[in-house]
């Protein structure tokens, strides 16, 4: 019976520390169940940055100007160094790059949906970084107060980024509309194909969301999906009207009354297909990601092979400095956690 | 510089910049990590504008070819880690491409292309993406398809030990701008030319497959290697006027670099014939692979159905 008086009082003072809107550190207890959701939210967050990479980075060789190739460049690295930060967050909750990695390329754990949408001209580019960027800060935002320490102080640094990324995007679409006829069509057919997707990414409606009030019990999410839906909403409409784009909502109007916008729902029905693998380009962003590390198993298994060899005092009398971050890293590509 | 250059961010804030604010929102930067205030940009006496720009040309046109193939690897890489070191070697190419077409555009406003009335490109977006394949100058090795991440760490191998030892040299030539670019790119390179060599040596020696794959890249690449060094009546004039460096006289030092790093990798430098060009013409005279074609009718897509375009 000691043992579960022992866990009685651990949750107590976990829930205490949630109570006070304290940090959770690794080294504390915590239910299995905040785990387990952690573990969830962290990766999927984590995948989306990675799988992110490829919508945008498919216009890095078509980019038309060696200025917004840069900005490019710069900022699908910035995505993949969020990815490290978040994966590394992860791996405090016990759960190693390599498994996670693999949970994604098996379809056991999800990206966001939005990701499964193609990019089909270069305003997508500027798009993503408005609208999608800019919905990804608004839920990121509130989890820099996150109650899982490692979470929230990543977090801190992603959505600083990402900021920066949505002011770049929504600089290349006012460029665009400065631009010709042509480039301003091409801006608002891409806001027209981005725009319900981009409301999709704060998931289904409160009364269809199943883990939200457990989420925002544990402090590991703070608003509810609606709540940051109208956030956004209300931030993007006066920003839509300086670019000189139309939402592609008839619904959309401001309501005096609430002191805030009316707005359409988006389909979702569609959404379900979507986030169940039905969307545009599922299986083209999970088969691109199995590709690479599959690719790269033979450079990662070269990596060990050599750290073990060269660790190994009197097998190789040669002092050759170490492969690039090998000593961190066992076969899978799974980094120590520190 | 030229109008073009006044309505869009001019090239060279990357090396005057300050980075205090801007840069800092990103995780790895955007640019230049050392801003060279105060760069010189008149034209050096006694130098041929003609000759520079088609110098520069080279150069420049090396970054930029290169710069692409490596971000055709973006999301690809075997870990991340190695996805952001990619990233950053060719964020780093295409930031000295920038300013050498820049520079050749300065150098010699014949060679930019004229686009219709009214295209605010400015020159070097004029020179990347308007620009047929033989009006390019960069070498043959750069254009080459990519194929497995040995052949893309012995690429770089080959093209960062002579870039780099071109640069060092640059640093001291009378061309102000070339000599900055030189300054700056070597520290840039020194981490490129570390960051391959270190691969080699591991794959060499780490299983037998990446050996064999290895071994396979060294044979597939060293025989477009020489024609990095090449001399040319171009660089031996520039030479000549203090304002450029001939790869030929950089041969003794790379040569040197890469037989210490193989040496450390254990392996042997191929023995085999250098590609011949086309009526004795290579890249430097315009004469390149079926590859380049392809590269430029993907790079120049977007930019050519929009020659009026804003960006």
């Amino acid at each position: 019976m000691s043992t579960s008086t022992d866990e009685a009082r651990l949750e107590e003072q976990f829930e205490a520390v949630i109570a006070r809107h304290e940090r959770i550190e690794p080294r504390d207890w915590m239910p299995e169940g905040y785990r387990r959701t952690l573990v969830r939210q962290v990766a999927q967050h984590a995948h989306s940055e990675i799988i992110g990479m490829q919508p945008e980075g498919a216009w890095l060789t078509r980019a038309p100007s060696l200025r917004r190739k840069a900005v490019l460049l710069a900022k699908v690295q910035d995505e993949a160094g969020h990815g490290l930060y978040l994966y590394s967050a992860c791996e405090t909750l016990g759960v190693s790059r390599a498994e996670l990695t693999r949970m994604l390329i098996d379809g056991r754990q999800k990206y966001s949906s939005i990701f499964n949408y193609p990019t089909l001209s270069y305003a997508d580019v500027g798009t993503i970084g408005w609208l999608v960027d800019g919905a990804a800060i608004c839920n990121q935002v509130p989890l820099c107060r996150t109650s899982y320490g490692p979470y929230g102080r990543a977090m801190i640094r992603v959505c600083k980024e990402e900021s920066f990324h949505q002011r770049q995007g929504y600089e290349l679409l006012m460029t665009m509309m400065s631009g010709t006829d042509e480039q301003r069509a091409m801006v608002q057919e891409s806001v027209d194909r981005f725009w319900w997707p981009a409301l999709m990414m704060f998931g289904p409606p409160d009364d269809a969301s199943p883990n939200t009030a457990r989420s925002l019990a544990w402090g590991i999410k703070r608003n509810t999906n609606d709540e940051l839906r109208q956030k956004f909403v209300d931030m993007t409409v006066p920003q839509a009207e300086r670019l000189g784009v139309t939402l592609p909502d008839p619904d959309l109007r401001w309501n005096e009354e609430r002191g805030a916008h009316d707005f359409g729902q988006p389909d979702w029905d569609e959404l379900t297909r979507v986030i169940s693998g039905a969307g545009p380009c599922n299986a083209e962003r999970i088969a691109h990601r199995r590709r690479a590390h599959e690719d790269g198993a033979w450079v990662r298994e070269a990596a060990s092979a050599f750290a073990r060899a060269t660790k190994e005092p009197g097998r190789d009398r040669a002092q050759v400095e170490q492969a690039p971050g090998s000593s961190l890293r066992d076969p899978d590509g799974r980094v120590e956690t520190r | 510089m030229n109008q073009h250059t006044s309505q869009h961010e001019s090239v060279y804030d990357g090396l005057v910049e300050d980075h205090g604010d801007v840069s800092g929102q990103w995780a790895f930067g955007t640019s230049f990590e050392d801003p060279l205030a105060g760069v010189d940009t008149t034209m050096p006496e006694g130098v041929d504008g003609a000759d520079l720009a088609a110098y520069c040309l080279g150069l420049g046109d090396d970054a930029l070819v290169l710069s692409h193939r490596l971000s055709q690897w973006c999301s690809r890489a075997p870990d991340l880690e190695d996805d952001i070191a990619i990233a950053n070697i060719a964020l780093d190419l295409l930031g000295q491409a920038r300013l050498l077409l820049a520079r050749a555009a300065a150098a010699d406003p014949a060679v930019v292309p004229v686009l219709p009335e009214g295209s605010p490109a400015p020159d070097e977006d004029r020179l990347a993406f308007f620009r047929e394949a033989g009006e390019l100058r960069c070498t043959r090795l750069v254009e080459l398809e990519h194929g497995d991440f040995a052949h893309l760490v012995v690429r770089l191998l080959l093209f960062s030990t002579a870039r780099l030892a071109l640069l060092h040299r640059l640093a001291g030539t009378r061309d102000p701008v070339l000599a900055a670019i030189g300054a700056k790119g070597a520290t840039e390179v020194t981490y490129h030319r570390d960051y391959a060599a270190r691969w080699v040596v591991t794959l060499a020696r780490g299983t037998e497959e990446s050996r064999r794959r290895l071994l396979a890249a060294l044979d597939e690449l060293a025989p477009w290697h020489p024609e990095q060094l090449d001399t040319h009546p171009v660089a031996t004039r520039l030479a000549e006027s203090g304002a450029g460096v001939d790869p030929a006289a950089t041969a003794e030092e790379v040569e040197g670099v890469l037989a210490q790093v193989l040496e450390e990798a254990r392996c042997p430098w191929p023995e085999a014939p250098r590609r011949g060009g086309v009526r004795g013409r290579t890249g430097r005279d315009g004469m390149h692979t079926e590859a380049l074609g392809r590269l430029l009718a993907e790079m120049q897509v977007v930019a050519r159905a929009h020659p009026l375009g804003r960006w």
